[in-house]
């Protein structure tokens, strides 16, 4: 147990060994350190903000789904309803073209009745004006007579 | 040769040899203090050196992302550190865990050399002519003192640099005793004075002989169980229970040593920190 100048050559090496590890060692290891320590702070936040994101997402998908489904029953009723709408029409439609086309008949028929009436009128007014001439053919004079005829023949 | 010829004769001349630091002038007087311990140089310099590369090395490499079990294993230590350092120094200086994290390392590289068994380097280091050999560095007291006595000034300057040196001169003659009046503080500035000095001297020695004490006291119980088994006289019951006994006993010593090896560097360490904590600290 001798003390002797060896402490000063050991305080020596000491005061090297100290040195270079604050220089040298010390630093990288500990922003090694620092480094990895943030690192994983940083992706615990990340974790937890993908997280809060993730449950938003799920909640806009959700909405928009919802919103989807809305618009699309909305759509099929529209729909619907245009189809009732559009065989209505296409009923309506069809129930005046009929009428159109009984009336168009109709007085075509009367057209026809009418001017077959003229034609008998005609016919009866010559057969009358004949049956006439015959009985009176002695005593009527046919053209004395003419406007009494066409008297007659009007009143039929 | 010097082996064959400075073989024990006894236990006594067997315990004093390896009590004897080897000398960088054997002609000297042993207790000079002019000489040197050229063990202790050595092996506490490469075993500082071992230090100094294998954490370069790890911190040369250092991945932050897919760091190797070795560098887990050293930042395990740094960490060790840095908490202590961080929960027990609050100054601003850098230096202390640093300084923390050598004490540590090497003071547990140092005490380690017990584990060799304890003729083995001295024995090899006389094949080559060296007569004396102590293994372990920090059984030697000026190793202990060289660490404790720096530690001790470094922390004089830290308190110097954090509290300014009129600061520092004024804590050192007004604390630990404190006074209202200045008549009193006059009076207790002496005995200020003597209870810092005794604080400051007792803190640098304290440190150095707890460890040296360890570690000399570990290395002379290797010694003694060393000494069982080398009284074999040939297959004889003594001798066999002595050899057995230095087995048994050698193990015990040796996995018991462990704590302590580990312990008084992470004491040393620890005081080391509170000494610069208590440096800078305000009174």
């Amino acid at each position: 147990m001798n003390i002797n100048a060896s402490l000063f050559l050991q305080a020596l090496v000491f005061a090297v060994l100290v040195l270079v590890t604050w220089k040298f060692i010390w630093p990288p290891l500990m922003a090694t350190l620092d480094e990895r320590a943030k690192r994983i702070s940083d992706g615990l936040t990340a974790a937890d903000r993908a997280k809060h994101d993730l449950e938003l997402a799920e909640k806009r998908a959700a909405e928009e789904l919802r919103k989807a489904k809305a618009q699309a029953s909305e759509i099929i009723a529209q729909a619907e309803k245009r189809a009732t709408q559009i065989v209505d029409e296409a009923k309506d439609a069809a129930r005046v073209e009929g009428d159109r086309l009984i009336a168009g008949a109709k007085s075509e028929v009367d057209q026809q009745v009418h001017h077959a009436k003229e034609e008998l009128r005609q016919q009866v007014s010559a057969l009358a004006v004949a049956g006439a001439e015959k009985i009176l053919r002695k005593e009527i004079d046919a053209a004395r007579h003419a406007d009494l005829l066409a008297t007659l023949k009007a009143e039929l | 040769m010097s082996a064959e010829h400075h073989a024990p004769a006894n236990a006594t001349e067997y315990i004093q040899h390896h009590l004897l630091n080897l000398r960088a002038n054997p002609a000297l007087d042993p207790v000079d203090p002019s000489n040197i311990h050229l063990d202790t140089f050595w092996i506490s310099l490469v075993l500082g050196f071992v230090f100094l590369f294998v954490f370069g090395m790890v911190a040369r490499r250092a991945s932050v992302d897919k760091p190797s079990k070795f560098q887990l294993f050293i930042e395990l230590i740094i960490e060790l550190v840095d908490t202590n350092v961080k929960e027990i120094f609050h100054g601003k200086s850098k230096l202390v865990a640093p300084l923390a994290l050598t004490v540590f390392v090497w003071v547990v590289l140092m005490n380690a050399m017990d584990f060799l068994p304890v003729d083995l380097l001295p024995k090899i280091a006389a094949m080559f002519g060296v007569e004396y050999l102590k293994v372990v560095p920090t059984a030697d007291i000026n190793q202990g003192l060289a660490m404790s006595l720096s530690v001790v000034l470094l922390s004089v300057l830290l308190g110097i640099q954090a509290k300014g040196l009129v600061g520092f001169v004024v804590e050192f003659f007004t604390a630990p005793f404190h006074a209202d009046g200045l008549l009193m503080k006059i009076i207790l500035i002496p005995v200020n004075g003597a209870m810092q000095c005794i604080e400051y001297g007792s803190r640098g020695l304290s440190l150095a002989l707890r460890l040296v004490g360890n570690m000399f006291a570990g290395e002379l119980v290797f010694m003694l169980i060393a000494l069982l088994g080398m009284g074999w006289t040939g297959a004889n019951p003594g001798s066999i229970l002595g050899a057995l006994g230095q087995v048994v006993a050698g193990s015990a010593w040796a996995i018991f040593h462990i704590l302590i090896v580990i312990l008084q560097a992470y004491i040393f360490m620890m005081l080391t920190i509170v000494y610069c904590g208590l440096a800078v600290e305000e009174h």
